[in-house]
């Protein structure tokens, strides 16, 4: 059905510019060659992407970024699949529910997860910060994992595996001679998904400081409420065009139906 | 596939979330419930009498009523709108509203404090054109806050609310234009009660969203706390741990509710039964 609406048209543009136009700003504005973010800025300059390198605590946060969002990945890629698969293989009871187990870190507030790992699982059961980051960034991908697998897994026909297996193959090598080339491109989508997640994470990372600990964004998030420097517009920017790397990838690989089918 | 096979491929994922994730949950709730080895709920009278706390309670749903209508207000037509582009076209629209949705959260609202301080965007056009003398306090306000859940979480709606109109089949909307209903009656008789479900999901999604965000209060709000702030504070600065369990526990229950109370309302209001 097509209508021709101006007026929708015109609202949708401004909804647009809305959701656009402070990405921009901030992009335009970490240009400013003064001391202080102005916008329009003042002139042009590179100075303040130099400062992202030569501030230690930038780069060392943004190394414990990269770690914990990789590694916390490979665990969750080693615990979700064999459970993305068990979850879709076969229908058995209780089925549902462990899913919503498994989909659950979603919907509990990261607030709390964040707090109760600190209090519990540093502070009671004594596990250093930097493990307990970890942790808590694997509970978080878990669910993207689980989900963008699964629906991979459901999409892929069994009976493939059952004539592998047919012919004397055995479940393992089928796994990963059979299975695992046919979900390919989900388990890469969903390891971006989960990264792009943990590495934007503030409500766990924020409880899981301590000394020579602390990821990026909790150091943007604290050096934003002492300076108004054009800094964190740099890093915004360089941010940003790692989102737009991953989200090309994910599209070219899902497709943007897995963003609008929940 | 035999089931002690089955078993061993969910119990490592299990073993994981129970010990890290539901013991410390439940650990957390329970240390709520007793006070000198005696049970009671004590602590929670003590918050709902508390009118500092009610306060924060009451900003915190405020913000978060307002940033859901807003979402629905604004993200409806635009969805709308967006369901019936040519595909080529709407696709490129969809790529432009999931670039914020996986753009970090800081580098959202920190945007927001460009826009809206003191010296910021808003109030510099403002002053130019001779509105205004004196900057308005934008940023630091619960305005600010709303301003930045807002545009955290309009991609989400946009997203969720296309998908389910996308589904709407159009020849329904056509059959009852040609046996005489005007377009707005199709859309309200039609569409509308079609999307009621994609409505409901979509507002679980953006309330629940903004009772529990935590950096764009922090950021945009400046002294006034939200829950999630508070229990920051609770838990870090004041070292509060009774009353920061407290307040994840309300937290939680509250956004059990929600969850509950809306995914009844989509199962009843689902037109398709």
């Amino acid at each position: 059905m097509k209508t021709k609406n101006p007026g929708l048209a015109l609202f949708s543009f401004i909804v647009y510019l809305f959701l656009l136009g402070p990405l921009l700003i901030i992009a335009v504005t970490s240009f400013e060659p003064g001391t202080v973010l102005k916008f329009p800025p003042t002139g042009f300059s590179l100075k303040w992407y130099q400062n992202i390198f030569d501030v230690e605590m930038f780069m060392s946060t943004f190394k414990t970024s990269i770690i914990v969002s990789l590694l916390g990945n490979v665990i969750a890629i080693l615990l979700g699949v064999p459970a993305a698969y068990a979850l879709n293989r076969v229908t058995f009871r209780g089925k549902d529910t462990l899913n919503a187990v498994f989909l659950s870190p979603l919907l509990i507030p990261g607030i709390v997860l964040g707090f109760t790992l600190l209090k519990y699982v540093v502070i009671t059961f004594h596990f250093p910060i930097y493990t307990s980051l970890l942790i808590g960034h694997t509970i978080i991908m878990l669910p993207f994992i689980i989900r963008v697998i699964g629906s991979s897994l459901a999409n892929f026909d069994f009976a493939v595996e059952e004539a592998a297996l047919s012919l004397g193959s055995s479940r393992l090598a089928t796994f990963f001679k059979v299975v695992l080339p046919n979900i390919k491109s989900g388990i890469i989508a969903s390891v971006l998904l989960a990264f792009l997640e943990s590495f934007n994470n503030v409500d766990i990372s924020l409880f899981m400081t301590g000394p020579g600990v602390s990821t990026l964004p909790i150091q943007m998030l604290t050096y934003v409420e002492n300076y108004f420097d054009p800094t964190i517009a740099a890093i915004s920017v360089l941010l940003m065009l790692i989102t737009a790397v991953f989200m090309f990838v994910i599209e070219r690989l899902l497709g943007l139906t897995y963003f609008t089918k929940q | 596939m035999k089931k002690r096979y089955l078993y061993l491929l969910l119990a490592p994922g299990l073993l994981f979330l129970t010990l890290f994730m539901i013991v410390p949950l439940i650990l957390t709730v329970g240390s709520t419930l007793f006070k000198d080895g005696s049970f009671t709920f004590g602590i929670y009278l003590q918050f709902f009498k508390d009118s500092y706390f009610l306060d924060i309670l009451g900003t915190t749903l405020l913000v978060s009523v307002a940033t859901t209508l807003l979402c629905i207000l604004i993200g409806f037509p635009v969805a709308y709108y967006l369901s019936m582009m040519p595909p080529r076209k709407k696709g490129i629209l969809l790529a432009l509203a999931i670039f914020p949705l996986l753009t970090s959260s800081v580098v959202r609202s920190f945007s927001w404090m460009i826009i809206l301080g003191k010296n910021g965007l808003v109030n510099n056009v403002l002053i130019k054109l001779g509105i205004i003398h004196d900057p308005l306090s934008i940023l630091y306000t619960p305005t600010a806050m709303i301003i930045g859940l807002v545009h955290l979480f309009l991609p989400l709606i946009l997203i969720t609310l296309v998908g389910v109109l996308e589904s709407i089949d159009h020849d329904l909307v056509r059959a009852a234009q040609s046996l005489g209903a005007s377009k707005l009656t199709a859309f309200r008789k039609i569409v509308i009660p079609l999307s009621i479900p994609g409505l409901i999901v979509g507002s679980i999604l953006v309330f629940v969203g903004s009772l529990t965000a935590y950096t764009t209060p922090a950021l945009l709000g400046g002294k006034k706390r939200v829950v999630a702030t508070f229990l920051y504070q609770n838990a870090i600065t004041l070292n509060d741990w009774q009353a920061a369990s407290a307040i994840a526990t309300i937290m939680m229950i509250i956004t059990f509710i929600v969850i509950g109370l809306m995914n009844k309302a989509a199962a009843k209001f689902n037109p398709k039964g």
